[in-house]
């Protein structure tokens, strides 16, 4: 019963991993109709900057906050330079253009940083909380920042200007720009906040995973399983349908096929979810017009 | 009364197409302007080319300031307010949220909560419905939620793309008449694109008639009201 | 057709100069480098297979690597367990790939754009793990892999001259490869590539004028999968070996990248295409073991800027530039 327990207590902690990259690729999504590809990597390079920061002498949570910012600006800057150009090319164009920068960044990563693994530090004790057998502090460590984070994007999309308009923009390019509302610049913040985002779930993954350039390939893929899952287009449904995937995946992992099929199980949710029910369980059903 | 918006020697294209043909048109600072024309005649086009939406050549030129060159969001800096054809609502935002994005480049907060009050005043019904979904909301309530979503701006011209479209003629009287109200109490100019030639012509003061992306004939709504040729063509005399 | 345009005949006399080029290769260079031509070759079946599926009929494959996986291990298998001489793995690889892509274009019909890219991306991701699987062992070899001999040549001379493994396997592959080209223009020229043309480019007129858009799409991912799991079989064939992490998701994307310098939808610039994301890494990698992986990642993002078109259309751009000078 006790590992029942820590099971999903886990599950519970990878969800919030998977619920908050499964928002940054939502956010993405319901602005611009593109799959970012490059999410996971963008994150691991980030996190690869936090431990720069921290090996520099920089104490923890400065060093986080600073991450954070910086994955940020990055965002802004690979919207502005590499998305805008080919925002109208043809599916295939901008698909080979997400996968150029997920190549190149984690390329980048195993040339600056070196492919050798690294331990990243946890904020958190490591003894569990209260002595408990359920959860570590890391575990509960994480989940409370990732609840802090999904609440700030809460307040942040649902009770300011800015976070209005972003929604706008994403819903309806054209009569926000009747409005007087910038588009083009809300779609690099979208992308500044989803590399943000990135930011905060690679560093609560990096110390459970080990940093390496390639730590953020499988998180991707259940992120990926998550977003579908709960509606590609819903941020609501992301953040649910990680938490679902989180828990199941431990679950299933503990109980029923083991740790070496974690990735075949994802590929197969996707497919299954994308064939039977692409718009997820809280997801709009698009009806294409001929 | 001096000239809120001058067009001079304006064509439009999309595409390869063109659409409009050296268009001149001016608009009285608060009057209110028709602009008539059977389908396809290029009056929503030339609203589209205020708003830069569409790409043109020639000038046009708001408060002695050229436009014509500026980005859409822009030129809703400079204060036009347009109003597109279907509405442009935000369906998936609250009636709220869609009037507080009218006022979305303004600052004062205290003016901005003011200006909500007084739409919810003009619109009675939109006050019912503020936290309702906006595309849940009937044909005409979308229709005064354009308008006041326009309005937020406090724009010193609002262009409106046929605002009878699709709606029961009581509704229509009903907004016709809070326009003309706000155009006297508020000194809103107002650009009126309609098919409805009649209603239109009512409420205006000037017209203008366009027919396959050229200007035919000008003059006050009176003059437009009694020629014998737009009665039997668009007045169904 | 005594008028044939210019571009033609010298297309042709390019091409049987090329050929000629091929032939006389092994003699010329170094036994490793005529296995680097040997993988040039393989590459280039393989990059054709994924221009079939995504350059003709619009269907992004970021997943295209697990049907060369699916050929390579057929081959090692039947190889390694039942003694079957290589040449004749390849036919066993074509009807297992055929199948195999079939199935998956089966449920991918329903997918389009960023889904099915999501979707073969998935299949690319997960491959290496459902490879290493300890209950599939008895087929994969799990974690080690096959190994297989290499086949000896069956001459020692041939008109005189030395024939060794490599040359051999250099000949064989390129009999294999002028033997896949010749049967991928077909096809684009049949009514098959002219469903594959209208599905990309109006999938719904397409379906409107009787093209069956399922059967068709299907039939795209089971060709692909044929071109592609050939080429997996000779690449077994010419390195002798195959184990899981050599088919991981990199893979997909080094046929992307080939594909897209070679020229979505041009067959010739397959060989572009080979040359390019095989040199690569025979240059750069002295300076890092990522440099590849980045200077893929730069090409891509540039050509999609700069030249869609690939290198295949380039040239064309360039060549009839340069006729209007004469």
């Amino acid at each position: 019963m006790e590992t029942f327990i820590h099971q999903i207590m886990a599950g519970i902690a990878t969800g919030g991993i998977y619920a908050a990259l499964a928002l940054a690729l939502v956010m993405i999504y319901q602005s611009t109709h593109h799959i970012n590809f490059a999410q996971g990597e963008i994150a691991m390079f980030a996190t690869y900057l936090a431990w720069l920061l921290i090996q520099a002498g920089v104490p923890y949570w400065l060093a986080f906050f600073c991450t954070i910012a910086i994955a940020f600006l990055l965002g802004v800057m690979i919207q502005r330079l590499v998305i805008r150009p080919v925002e109208k090319a043809p599916v295939l164009n901008v698909v080979v253009v997400f996968i150029g920068l997920m190549i190149t960044i984690n390329s980048l990563a195993g040339w600056f940083f070196g492919f050798t693994i690294k331990s990243f530090p946890s904020p958190f004790p490591s003894h569990p909380p209260f002595g408990s057998s359920y959860v570590s502090s890391h575990e509960l460590g994480s989940i409370s920042v990732t609840l802090a984070l999904l609440i700030t994007l809460f307040l942040f999309f649902r009770y300011t200007s800015l976070g209005l308009a972003m929604r706008a923009a994403a819903q309806n390019p054209e009569s926000s720009r009747l409005v007087g509302i910038r588009v083009g610049w809300m779609l690099a913040l979208g992308w500044g906040l989803a590399a943000g985002i990135g930011a905060v779930a690679g560093m609560m993954v990096a110390p459970v995973v080990f940093l390496d350039p390639n730590m953020m390939s499988g998180v991707l893929l259940y992120a990926f399983a998550a977003a579908l899952l709960g509606g590609i287009d819903s941020p609501g449904g992301a953040v649910i349908g990680g938490m679902v995937v989180g828990v199941l995946e431990n679950l299933l992992g503990a109980y029923v096929i083991g740790t070496e099929l974690k990735l075949t199980v994802a590929m197969l949710l996707i497919i299954t979810v994308l064939v039977i029910r692409p718009s997820g369980f809280f997801g709009k059903v698009i009806v294409s017009r001929v | 009364m001096s000239i809120l918006l001058d067009i001079q020697h304006l064509n439009a294209n999309y595409g390869a197409t063109q659409v409009l043909f050296d268009l001149n048109l001016q608009i009285h600072e608060g009057g209110i302007t028709t602009l008539l024309g059977a389908n396809g005649a290029g009056k929503t086009t030339t609203l589209r080319a205020v708003s830069q939406m569409v790409s043109t050549t020639g000038t046009i030129l708001l408060g002695g300031i050229q436009i014509d060159s500026l980005a859409t969001e822009d030129i809703v800096r400079h204060g036009v307010a347009h109003v597109p054809d279907g509405r442009g609502t935000f369906t998936a935002l609250t009636t709220e949220e869609n009037l507080r994005l009218g006022s979305y480049t303004r600052t004062s907060k205290a003016e901005i909560n003011a200006d909500l009050e007084k739409m919810f005043t003009y619109f009675p019904r939109l006050k019912e419905r503020k936290d309702q979904q906006a595309g849940t909301l009937s044909g005409g309530e979308q229709q005064m939620l354009a308008i006041a979503r326009a309005l937020m701006l406090r724009p010193r011209l609002l262009l409106l793309d046929e605002p009878s479209f699709g709606l029961a003629p009581l509704i229509v009287r009903e907004i016709f008449q809070i326009m003309s109200a706000i155009n006297q109490s508020d000194r809103v100019t107002i650009l009126l694109v309609e098919q409805n030639a009649a209603l239109a012509l009512d409420l205006a003061d000037h017209a203008y008639l366009l027919e396959a992306g050229r200007l035919v004939m000008s003059g006050s709504a009176q003059e437009l009201q009694n020629d014998p040729a737009i009665r039997r063509s668009y007045l169904g005399d | 057709m005594n008028h044939l345009s210019p571009i033609f005949k010298t297309q042709y006399l390019a091409m049987l100069l090329l050929f000629g080029v091929a032939l006389v290769l092994p003699y010329v260079v170094s036994n490793y480098h005529v296995f680097q031509l040997s993988m040039v070759l393989t590459y280039s079946i393989a990059i054709v297979g994924l221009n079939l599926l995504t350059g003709y009929c619009g269907q992004i494959s970021l997943g295209n690597g697990a049907f060369f996986a699916i050929g390579a291990y057929t081959t090692a298998f039947f190889m390694d367990h039942y003694d079957v001489p290589y040449w004749a793995t390849l036919p066993i690889a074509a009807l297992i790939c055929g199948v195999f892509g079939y199935l998956f274009g089966l449920p991918a019909v329903k997918l389009d754009g960023n889904y099915l890219a999501l979707a073969t991306f998935a299949l690319a991701v997960a491959l290496p793990q459902l490879l290493k699987y300890k209950h599939l062992e008895f087929l994969t070899g799990g974690v080690q892999g096959i190994v297989i001999l290499k086949p000896e040549a069956p001459l020692d001379h041939v008109f005189g001259l030395t024939m060794n493994s490599d040359r051999w396997l250099y000949y064989f592959s390129l009999a294999v490869t002028l033997l896949m080209f010749w049967v991928a223009w077909n096809l684009i020229r049949g009514r098959i590539g002219r469903a594959f043309i209208a599905i990309r480019d109006q999938p719904t007129a397409a379906a409107c004028m009787g093209i069956n858009l399922p059967l068709y799409k299907s039939l795209a991912f089971s060709i692909s999968a044929i071109f592609t799991g050939i080429a997996g079989s000779l690449s077994a064939i010419l390195v002798a070996y195959v184990s899981p992490d050599s088919f991981n998701v990199t893979l997909s994307i080094t046929l992307l990248v080939g594909m897209v310098v070679g020229g979505l939808g041009s067959l010739s610039g397959a060989i572009f295409g080979a040359i390019f994301v095989l040199m690569i890494p025979n240059v750069v990698d002295q300076i890092s073991k990522a440099a590849p992986s980045a200077i893929y990642g730069v090409v891509l993002i540039v050509m999609m800027y700069f030249m869609p078109w690939g290198m295949n259309g380039a040239f064309r751009i360039l060549f009839s530039k340069v006729r209007r000078f004469f």
